[in-house]
C-alpha cells in the first residue's frame, strides 16, 4: 500500500517500541513505559496491541486476530484488515498456522507452540491500582515487592462471596517476582500463561505500558493456601462441537429463554466439527 | 544485661526554609514506656512524630532504634526498603482521623488482616481468626467483621484502626491525637482500652496530643513543646502538678475544670 510505511508506524517508532519490548522480555512482568502513538482507532479498541503487533510483524509472518475468542467480530476483522492492507502479510483464522496472534480477552484453546508470539490488548496494566491510586506509590510497591494488598482484594472476595469471585483479569505473579494483570482474559486461561512455549507480549496504548512473559516463564495465579486458585467449569458441553474442555459462551437463541452454550474460540470449534465429519 | 533504650533521638531538627518545624529535639524512649508530647497547635508535635515515623525527612539529627535481634539501626540512614519493612512490622501509626488510617472500601476484617498479609500470611482461615481475635480485643462485636468501616461509629472506627495497627505486634506505636474528635465518654473508654493494651502487650508508645487529660492517663513521661522546641520534660505527674516553665504553667492552668 503506497503512502504508508510497512505496518503503518514509522521505523523510528517501531524501534522505540522494540526497545521497550526487549526490556519487558528481560524483566518478565515489569511494566515498561513507552511513547504510545495516536493510532487510527480509538482507545479501548486495542491501540496498545496494534502498536506492539506493528513493531514485531515481518513480511513472512502469518497473522491471526481474535476478539473474545472469535475471528469474525468487528474488532478482530478491522485489525486483521488493517494489517493486511498496511503490510500485505498473510492472515489466517487457524491458531496452528499463525506465527503472530493479536488477541483481546482470550488465549486460543489450541496449544501454543515455540516461535509463536501472542499480543494482548490491555486496558489497565497496573494490578495494584484497585487499592492504590498513586502511580509513584505503586511503582515503589513493585520495586520493593510489597504485594500484601493484592491479597486484601482476594480476602474481600472470599468474605463477600465465599470464594474468589474475580473471574477475569485475575492477578498473577510472574517468575516469582512481579505481580501482573494478564489483561481481561478469563481466569480459565491463566494456566495457559504458565510456562507457555510462545512469547506473550502485552500492550496498553492509553496507559503507555508494555510488559511481557518470555517463553517457559512461571506464571502463578495469586491465592490463599486454604482457598486455592480454581478455573471455571461448565455442566454443559459446547452445543456445536460437544467440547467439554473449552471456555463456553452463553448465547440467547430465541425470545422464550432458549439458550445455547458454545465455544468462545471459533477456530477451535470449527476444527472440532470438521474433524468429526 | 543492661537495658537499652528502644528509641534514642538526638538533635532532631526540621526546617522549612527559614521557618522551624522542630529544633534540637532529643529524648530516650525505653521499652514499655509511653511518652506524651504536648503543646499547643503549631508547636511542632506532629512534625516530630512524622520525622520519627519516617513520613517526613528531618533536616538534621539521628534516631536510633533497637531492633528485635538486639542490633541498633539509625532509622534516618536506613534504606527505604528496611524502613518500610519496619513500618509494617515493628511500628504502627494511629492517626487522628481513622479515615486516614483505614481502608474505607474494604471490610473491617480485611483492614485488620492487611498487615499480616503484608508480612506474608496466606491462609484465609488463620487471617480471619486473627482478625476476629483482635476485634474482640478492641471490643468490636465479632459479627461486625464483614461490615465496611464506614458503617461504624467514630469510636469504633478508632478502635478498628488500633486493632489494625496492633495485629502485627509492633513494639513502637506512634499515636497522633488518638482521642481527637470523639465525645468524652467514648474518649474515656478508648483511653481505658489503650491503657490496658499498652500494659498487656508491653508496648512502647509516643502519644502526641494537646489534651493534658489524655497524657495524665496514658503517658509515663512528658515532653512539653513550644515553637518547635522542647521547653520542659519529666515524669507526667511531676510536670502536670509542678510545672516549672512559664509556658507549661500556662498550659496546665488553661485546662477547664468542670
Amino acid at each position: 500500500m503506497s503512502g504508508y510505511n510497512f505496518a503503518y508506524l514509522d521505523e523510528q517508532t517501531k524501534r522505540m517500541i522494540r526497545r521497550a519490548i526487549l526490556k519487558a522480555v528481560a524483566i518478565p512482568g515489569y511494566q515498561v513505559p513507552f511513547g504510545s502513538r495516536e493510532m487510527p482507532l480509538s482507545y479501548g479498541w486495542g491501540t496498545g496491541g496494534v502498536q506492539v503487533t506493528a513493531a514485531v510483524i515481518g513480511p513472512d509472518d502469518v497473522l491471526k486476530v481474535i476478539d473474545q475468542g472469535a475471528d469474525d467480530t468487528t474488532n478482530a476483522v478491522s485489525i486483521r484488515r488493517f494489517f493486511a492492507r498496511t503490510t500485505g502479510v498473510a492472515t489466517t483464522r487457524r491458531t496452528d498456522e499463525a506465527t503472530l496472534i493479536q488477541t483481546r480477552h482470550r488465549i486460543p484453546e489450541t496449544p501454543l507452540r515455540e516461535g509463536q508470539i501472542v499480543v494482548f490488548q490491555v486496558p489497565i496494566p497496573e494490578p495494584l491500582r484497585w487499592l492504590e491510586p498513586h502511580e509513584a506509590e505503586t511503582r515503589k510497591m513493585h520495586a520493593l515487592e510489597e504485594y500484601g494488598i493484592m491479597h486484601v482484594r482476594l480476602y474481600e472476595d472470599i468474605t463477600l462471596h465465599g470464594r474468589v469471585a474475580t473471574s477475569y483479569d485475575y492477578p498473577v505473579r510472574v517468575n516469582g517476582r512481579y505481580v501482573m494483570r494478564p489483561s481481561p482474559i478469563p481466569k480459565f486461561d491463566n494456566p495457559k500463561l504458565d510456562r507457555s512455549p510462545a512469547l506473550l507480549l502485552f500492550g496498553a496504548g492509553r496507559e503507555k505500558r508494555i510488559y511481557a512473559v518470555p517463553p517457559y516463564t512461571s506464571v502463578r495465579s495469586l491465592d490463599f493456601e486454604d482457598h486455592p486458585f480454581t478455573i471455571e467449569a461448565w455442566e454443559q458441553a459446547c452445543g456445536l462441537c460437544g467440547s467439554r474442555e473449552s471456555f463456553l459462551d452463553e448465547v440467547i437463541v430465541d425470545d422464550k429463554g432458549g439458550r445455547l452454550f458454545v465455544c468462545s474460540d471459533t477456530d477451535h470449534c470449527e476444527r472440532r466439527r470438521e474433524g468429526a465429519r | 544485661m543492661t537495658e537499652r533504650a528502644l528509641l534514642t533521638v538526638r538533635g532532631l531538627s526540621k526546617r522549612y526554609g527559614d521557618r522551624v518545624g522542630c529544633l534540637d529535639v532529643g529524648f530516650n524512649l525505653w521499652p514499655g514506656e509511653v511518652l506524651g508530647v504536648v503543646g499547643e497547635s503549631g508547636s511542632g508535635k506532629t512534625t516530630v512524630l512524622h520525622c520519627l515515623s519516617g513520613r517526613l525527612e528531618p533536616t538534621s539529627g539521628s534516631t536510633e532504634f533497637l531492633q528485635r535481634d538486639g542490633s541498633v539501626v539509625d532509622i534516618l540512614r536506613l534504606p527505604e526498603v528496611a524502613r518500610r519493612r519496619l513500618a509494617r512490622t515493628d511500628w504502627a501509626l494511629v492517626q487522628q482521623n481513622p479515615r486516614d488510617g483505614l481502608r474505607m472500601g474494604v471490610s473491617a476484617g480485611a483492614n485488620v488482616g492487611e498487615r499480616i498479609m503484608a508480612v506474608g500470611a496466606r491462609h484465609y482461615g488463620q487471617i480471619r481468626g486473627q482478625a476476629l481475635d483482635w476485634l474482640s480485643q478492641v471490643e468490636i462485636p465479632r459479627e461486625r467483621i464483614d461490615d465496611l468501616p464506614g458503617t461504624f461509629s467514630g469510636g469504633m472506627q478508632q478502635r478498628l484502626q488500633i486493632a489494625r495497627c496492633l495485629v502485627t505486634r509492633p513494639r513502637l506505636v506512634f499515636m497522633d491525637e488518638p482521642t481527637g474528635g470523639l465525645d468524652v465518654s467514648v474518649q474515656a473508654r478508648l483511653l481505658d482500652l489503650l491503657r490496658s493494651l499498652v500494659a498487656d502487650l508491653g508496648l512502647s508508645a509516643i502519644v502526641v496530643t494537646h489534651d493534658l487529660a489524655v497524657t495524665r492517663l496514658l503517658a509515663h513521661r512528658l515532653l512539653v513543646m513550644r515553637g518547635g522546641e522542647v521547653v520542659e520534660s519529666g515524669l507526667t505527674d511531676q510536670v502536670l502538678d509542678d510545672p516549672q516553665h512559664p509556658y507549661t504553667q500556662l498550659l496546665v492552668s488553661s485546662v477547664l475544670q468542670p
